[in-house]
C-alpha cells in the first residue's frame, strides 16, 4: 500500500496563446522520489511553479496531502510543506551561508515582534533554538565550515547545495528540486545522487526532481513523468519509459534534449 | 560658534536620525524606496502639535488640546502608522518602482492638503506649537529608536524582510508572507518618520507643510543610502554628518548646496554601498566582518590548493 503526497489533475497553464503545461496529471507517492523529465521548454519548471503557487493555474487541480492547494499563497504552500529549488539558484546573495538557512528557519520560532523588540524570554530560548537548528542542518550537509562566507562567494555546486540545505530548514513534507544537477560535473552529480536519497531517508521526505543528467533520473527516481509540449507523453518506472518510443522519439526529435 | 548653535545642529540630526532610522528599515533592510515620508513627518507634526498646543482663547489662533508631550509624540507615531497601514494597503501589491512613485504622490498630497485646510493654518503654517523638544528627550527617543530597531533586524521578523530584499521569489518559497513583512516595515517606518515630525514641530515651534516637501522626503533617502543601505550605525553616521554638513558650510553662502552635493558624490564613488555597506559598528558586527573575512580567505587558499594540486595530477 502506498499512499500519494501531491496528486495532480488535469493541470493546465496558459500564458495568453501559448499552453506551457497542457492537462497534465500524475502524483508523487509518499516517501519516494520521483522525476519529472522532458525536452527543454516542455514545462517542468512551469509545474513547479504551479504547485509552489508562483503561478495561478489556469485549470485544474494540485492537491497536497489530500488538500486542494492551487492558487494558494506560495508562502502559505510553504507552510504546509512543500518548498523547492530554482533552476536558476535564487540564495539570499549578500548573506552568509549560516543566515541563509538561519533565515529559513524562522517557521520554527513563534515569538512575536513586540517579544523581540523587548528581547524578552521566549525570543531569546526561541532564537537559540533557531540557530542550533541552522548549525545542525549545516553540518548534516557538509558545509559548517563554511558558514561565514558570503552566499554568493560559495563555488556553483555548493550555492546548490545550500539552496536545498534552505529548503530542508523548513522541514518540508514534499520538496522539489529543479535541475540539482546543471553545471555540475559526472562527480559531483554521483555526490548529488546520493545526497537526495540520503536526505528522503533521514528527513523522510518525498522528493520531485527535475533533471536532464539521465544517469542521475534514472538512478535515483523510482517513477518518471515524462513531458513533452506542456503534455505527458508517458510515466512509469526508469525500465518502463527508457523503453517507451514515444519518449525515444521526443529526445531524439528535439536538439538538445538528452543534454550531457 | 555658541554652544546653542552646536546644540541646535545636534538636535536637527537627533531628529532627522529618528525618521532615517525608519526608513533604513523600510529602504535599508526591506529594500522598498520611499520618497514621501516627509508626509508622515508632516503627519506626526500636526497631530503632534494638535495634542499639545493649549486650547484656544483669542479669536483666530489655532488651538489643540493642551495635554502633555508625550500624548502628543504618542499620538503623532500612531496617526502616521494608521495612514501609513491605508497607503500599505492600495501601494504595496504594486511592483517596486511604482510604490516608489506611489509613495512621492502621497508626500506630495499630504502637503498640498495641509496647504489648502485652513483649520491648521493653511500655507501660512501653524505657529505657537509649544517648545517641548529637549536635547534630553530628542537623545531618549534616540536611544530607544535605535535599539528597538537593532533588536528587530536581529530577530526572525527582521531576517524575513532582509529576505525580501534579496530575494523576493525565494523568501515567498521560504515561508514568507511578503506582503505582511513589507506591511510592518512601511508602518514602523512611518511611526519612527511622524514621531520625528513631532519632536521637529515642538523644536521650531512652528510648522507649515512646505517644512514636509519631496525634498526633505529625498534628503532622508539620500542619507540612508550615504550611510550604506542595511547599516543602522551608517544611518546614524549618516544623519549626523548630513545634518551637520549643510550647517557647517553655511560660511559658504549660495556654494553651500553645491558643495553639499559634492560632497555626498564624493563619497559615493569612493564607497558605492555606502559609508558602513551594510556593515554594523558593533561587537557583533565587526565579529561578523572578521568571520566573513577569515571565511572568504580559507576559501581562496582551498581554491589555489585545488588548482595546484589539480595541476600536478
Ligand atoms: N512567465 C511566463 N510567461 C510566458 N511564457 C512562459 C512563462 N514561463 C514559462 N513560459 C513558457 O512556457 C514554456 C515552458 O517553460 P518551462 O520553463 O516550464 O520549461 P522547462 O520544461 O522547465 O524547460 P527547461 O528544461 O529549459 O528548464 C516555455 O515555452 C516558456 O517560454
Ligand atoms: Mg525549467
Amino acid at each position: 500500500m502506498s499512499v500519494d503526497i501531491l496528486e495532480i489533475k488535469g493541470l493546465t497553464k496558459r500564458f495568453g496563446g501559448l499552453a506551457a503545461v497542457n492537462d497534465v496529471s500524475f502524483s508523487v507517492r509518499e516517501g519516494g522520489i520521483s522525476g519529472l523529465i522532458g525536452p527543454n521548454g516542455a514545462g517542468k519548471t512551469t509545474i513547479f511553479n504551479l504547485i509552489t503557487g508562483v503561478y495561478k493555474v489556469t485549470s485544474g487541480e494540485v492537491a497536497f496531502a489530500g488538500k486542494r492547494i492551487e492558487n494558494l499563497e506560495p508562502y502559505k504552500i510553504a507552510d504546509l510543506g512543500v518548498t523547492r529549488t530554482f533552476q536558476n539558484i535564487r540564495l539570499f546573495k549578500n548573506l552568509s551561508v549560516f543566515d541563509n538557512v538561519l533565515t529559513a528557519c524562522h517557521m520554527s520560532a513563534k515569538y512575536t515582534i513586540p517579544e523581540a523588540i523587548l528581547r524578552l524570554p521566549r525570543f531569546r530560548r526561541e532564537e537559540k533554538l533557531l540557530a542550533d537548528k541552522a548549525r545542525g542542518l549545516l553540518e548534516i550537509m557538509g558545509l559548517a565550515d563554511r558558514m561565514d562566507v558570503q552566499a554568493n562567494n560559495l563555488p556553483y555546486g555548493l550555492q546548490r547545495r545550500l539552496e536545498i540545505v534552505r529548503a530542508l530548514a523548513l522541514d518540508p513534507k514534499l520538496l522539489l528540486l529543479d535541475e540539482p544537477a546543471a553545471g555540475m560535473n559526472p562527480d559531483e552529480t554521483e555526490q548529488l545522487m546520493r545526497l537526495i536519497m540520503d536526505i528522503r531517508d533521514r528527513f523522510t521526505l518525498s522528493v520531485l526532481v527535475i533533471e536532464h543528467h539521465m544517469d542521475l533520473v534514472m538512478g535515483i527516481c523510482e517513477h518518471i513523468v515524462v513531458l513533452n509540449f506542456g503534455q505527458k507523453l508517458a510515466e512509469g518506472t526508469p525500465d518502463e519509459v527508457s523503453v517507451d518510443p514515444k519518449v525515444m522519439e521526443a529526445y531524439l526529435g528535439s536538439s538538445g534534449g538528452t543534454a550531457c | 560658534m555658541d554652544m546653542t548653535y552646536i546644540q541646535g545642529i545636534l538636535m536637527l540630526a537627533g531628529i532627522n536620525l529618528i525618521a532615517v532610522l525608519g526608513l533604513c528599515l523600510l529602504t535599508g533592510f526591506t529594500g522598498l524606496f520611499s520618497f514621501g515620508h516627509a508626509g508622515f513627518m508632516a503627519i506626526g507634526a500636526y497631530i503632534g502639535a494638535l495634542m499639545t498646543v493649549p486650547p484656544s482663547t483669542m479669536p483666530g489662533s489655532i488651538g489643540g488640546l493642551g495635554l502633555p508631550f508625550i500624548f502628543g509624540i504618542l499620538a503623532g507615531g500612531a496617526a502616521a502608522g494608521i495612514v501609513s497601514w491605508f497607503i500599505g494597503r492600495i501601494t504595496l501589491n504594486l511592483k517596486g518602482d511604482y510604490f516608489c512613485i506611489a509613495t512621492l504622490g502621497f508626500g506630495e498630497a499630504t502637503r498640498l492638503i495641509l496647504n489648502n485646510v485652513q483649520t491648521f493654518g493653511g500655507a501660512r503654517g501653524w505657529p505657537g506649537v509649544p517648545q517641548y523638544s529637549t536635547v534630553l528627550t530628542v537623545f531618549v527617543v534616540d536611544v530607544i529608536a535605535v535599539l528597538f530597531l537593532a533588536n528587530l533586524v536581529k530577530s526572525r521578523h527582521g531576517r524575513n524582510m532582509i529576505a525580501v530584499r534579496e530575494e523576493e521569489l525565494a523568501a515567498q518559497i521560504a515561508g514568507v508572507d511578503v506582503f505582511r513583512y513589507k506591511m510592518i516595515a512601511l508602518i514602523v517606518s512611518a511611526v519612527y518618520a511622524g514621531v520625528a515630525g513631532v519632536l521637529f514641530g515642538h523644536y521650531m515651534t512652528f510648522i507649515q507643510p512646505k517644512m514636509f516637501s519631496m525634498t526633505k522626503s529625498t534628503e532622508l533617502t539620500i542619507i540612508v543610502i550615504f550611510g550604506g543601505l542595511g547599516s543602522i550605525s551608517g544611518s546614524v553616521l549618516g544623519a549626523l554628518v548630513l545634518t551637520a554638513l549643510p550647517e557647517l558650510l553655511r560660511a559658504f553662502d549660495i556654494w553651500r548646496l553645491v558643495f553639499y552635493g559634492a560632497a555626498v558624490i564624493v563619497i559615493m564613488i569612493s564607497r558605492p554601498k555606502g559609508l558602513m555597506g551594510g556593515m554594523e559598528l558593533s561587537p557583533a558586527g565587526i565579529r561578523k566582518i572578521r568571520a566573513e573575512r577569515r571565511a572568504r580567505l580559507a576559501l581562496k587558499e582551498e581554491a589555489a590548493r585545488e588548482a595546484a594540486s589539480g595541476g600536478r595530477s
